[in-house]
């Protein structure tokens, strides 16, 4: 029952220290499978990584720049988005995420330290540009499964993908 | 369950000096599709539109004939997410969504065990972490049935098994009391995956000097040094003998050398003498000619 209340309630991006966008952020309580304790401060660099992840993403894709992913992703979920990005740029189509929303809750911390999961219930707008010409908007709603590992001075999104609704 | 997506193609083509053409589309979506598998989006109406698949992981565009179903095969989309369907005509554009799924098979394990060497006898000193992928690198989210399993030296075995949590499972197990090599295996279906723990001996059980004149020197020598489990301790280990007499104390440090440390000292009568090993403590000596 505890594990279901809130641990934050609402907390706006820009507290966090995140680029210009509006995103609401809601933080539920670690519903942690793994053994190792998670500190507040690694919990809140995560988050705060995470959440800069998505900025990264929107410019990636927004501009079909592949390298604007580095600072924050690594492996299978850098490696995914770069084949978007290079799919999008072989058609003449650009995509803009706009994260409205994101309800997030760490499930997993490795033993070892070296990798954390998180789930996130995401709101947000994808605008769909042919040729910059816009073809539709479209507001989703998904739940998306996160792993990230550290690197020099943070976390990097490793997996990053959608399960829907 | 499949999504119906009303699609309202109006083309007024009156400056063309044709007559106005209104119709109806509608995009017949799959709720789900496993990443992979053929698919198809049957789309009614006439005329021609461009359809783009739009998602994270992948991104298509196909120019479509109304009225028509427009096939995907196997291996069109194989990227686990969030997809966003956008039929596009002259004049108007529908959208849908639909996810495409993990394949319910491991192909790949991303597997992490800690450490790669430790000390022998160690309570939960042995930690491994999985993730398990499909064939596309996709995250299994749904429970899967894994299993770890480490052998120790003299060939023990240590099971556990489990289902995983959102894509991944761990488990804890103890390191045995021999040193050597431990085989740290994760399972599941049909894949596994390896590591390799090194088992060291621990630190110095017992640890025993004698002490015997030799000359107008004093020799002191360990019994061979080993760890709680029997295990010899390495060699290069550091002992250290210490000798205290009449208020002043010397100390030497030297390492193990096949198995025993061996070192000679000024020979006092009355000198107390001790040995240990970081914070091993050893026996201790009342030297008396």
């Amino acid at each position: 029952m505890l594990r279901s209340l809130l641990f934050l309630s609402t907390v706006l991006v820009g507290a966090l220290g995140v680029g210009s966008a509006q995103a609401t952020v809601r933080i539920e309580q670690s519903d942690l499978h793994g053994p190792r304790a998670l500190s507040e401060q690694t919990r809140a660099a995560v988050i705060r990584d995470y959440l800069q992840s998505w900025q990264s993403l929107r410019s990636a894709l927004e501009q079909n720049r592949a390298g604007l992913l580095d600072p924050s992703f690594i492996g299978t979920a850098r490696d995914k988005l770069t084949e978007t990005i290079r799919q999008q740029a072989a058609i003449g189509i650009k995509t803009i995420y706009q994260d409205g929303a994101h309800d997030i809750q760490i499930v997993f911390y490795s033993p070892d330290g070296l990798s954390l999961e998180l789930k996130d219930k995401v709101e947000y707008d994808v605008e769909v540009l042919d040729h910059d010409k816009v073809k539709t908007t479209q507001h989703i709603i998904a739940r998306y499964v996160i792993v990230l590992t550290p690197a020099e001075v943070r976390w990097r999104v490793r997996v990053f993908q959608a399960a829907g609704e | 369950m499949r999504l119906r997506v009303l699609f309202p193609l109006c083309i007024v083509a009156a400056t063309m000096m044709q007559p106005a053409l209104c119709q109806t589309a509608t995009m017949s979506l799959p709720a789900a599709v496993e990443a992979g598998k053929a698919f198809s989006i049957p789309i009614t109406g006439s005329g021609k539109a461009t359809l783009y698949i739009i998602g994270l992981g992948q991104v298509l565009k196909r120019d479509v004939q109304l009225g028509q179903t427009t096939s995907f095969p196997a291996g069109s989309l194989y990227d686990a997410g969030r997809y966003l369907a956008v039929l596009s005509g002259d004049s108007s554009t529908q959208s849908g969504e639909f996810d495409v799924l993990p394949v319910n098979r491991p192909a790949e394990l991303a597997f992490l065990a800690r450490p790669s060497r430790l000390p022998v006898a160690l309570h939960d000193g042995i930690t491994g972490a999985v993730y398990v992928f499909d064939p596309y690198q996709n995250l299994i989210t749904a429970p899967t049935p894994i299993s770890f399993e480490l052998t120790g030296p003299a060939g023990s075995v240590q099971k556990r098994a489990m289902e995983t949590h959102d894509g991944s499972a761990w488990a804890s197990m103890d390191s045995t009391g021999q040193q050597g090599v431990d085989k740290f295996v994760a399972h599941a279906g049909e894949i596994s995956s390896t590591r390799v723990i090194g088992q060291v001996p621990g630190d110095p059980c017992g640890l025993k000097m004698t002490a015997r004149q030799s000359g107008q020197k004093l020799l002191l020598e360990t019994d061979p040094v080993r760890d709680c489990s029997g295990n010899a301790v390495s060699d290069g280990t550091i002992i250290t003998f210490t000798e205290t007499f009449n208020g002043g104390q010397s100390t030497v440090d030297v390492p193990l050398k096949h198995g025993v440390a061996e070192v000679q000292l000024a020979n006092h009568n009355g000198a107390t003498i001790s040995v240990a090993s970081g914070i091993v403590l050893g026996n201790q000596i009342h030297w008396k000619d």
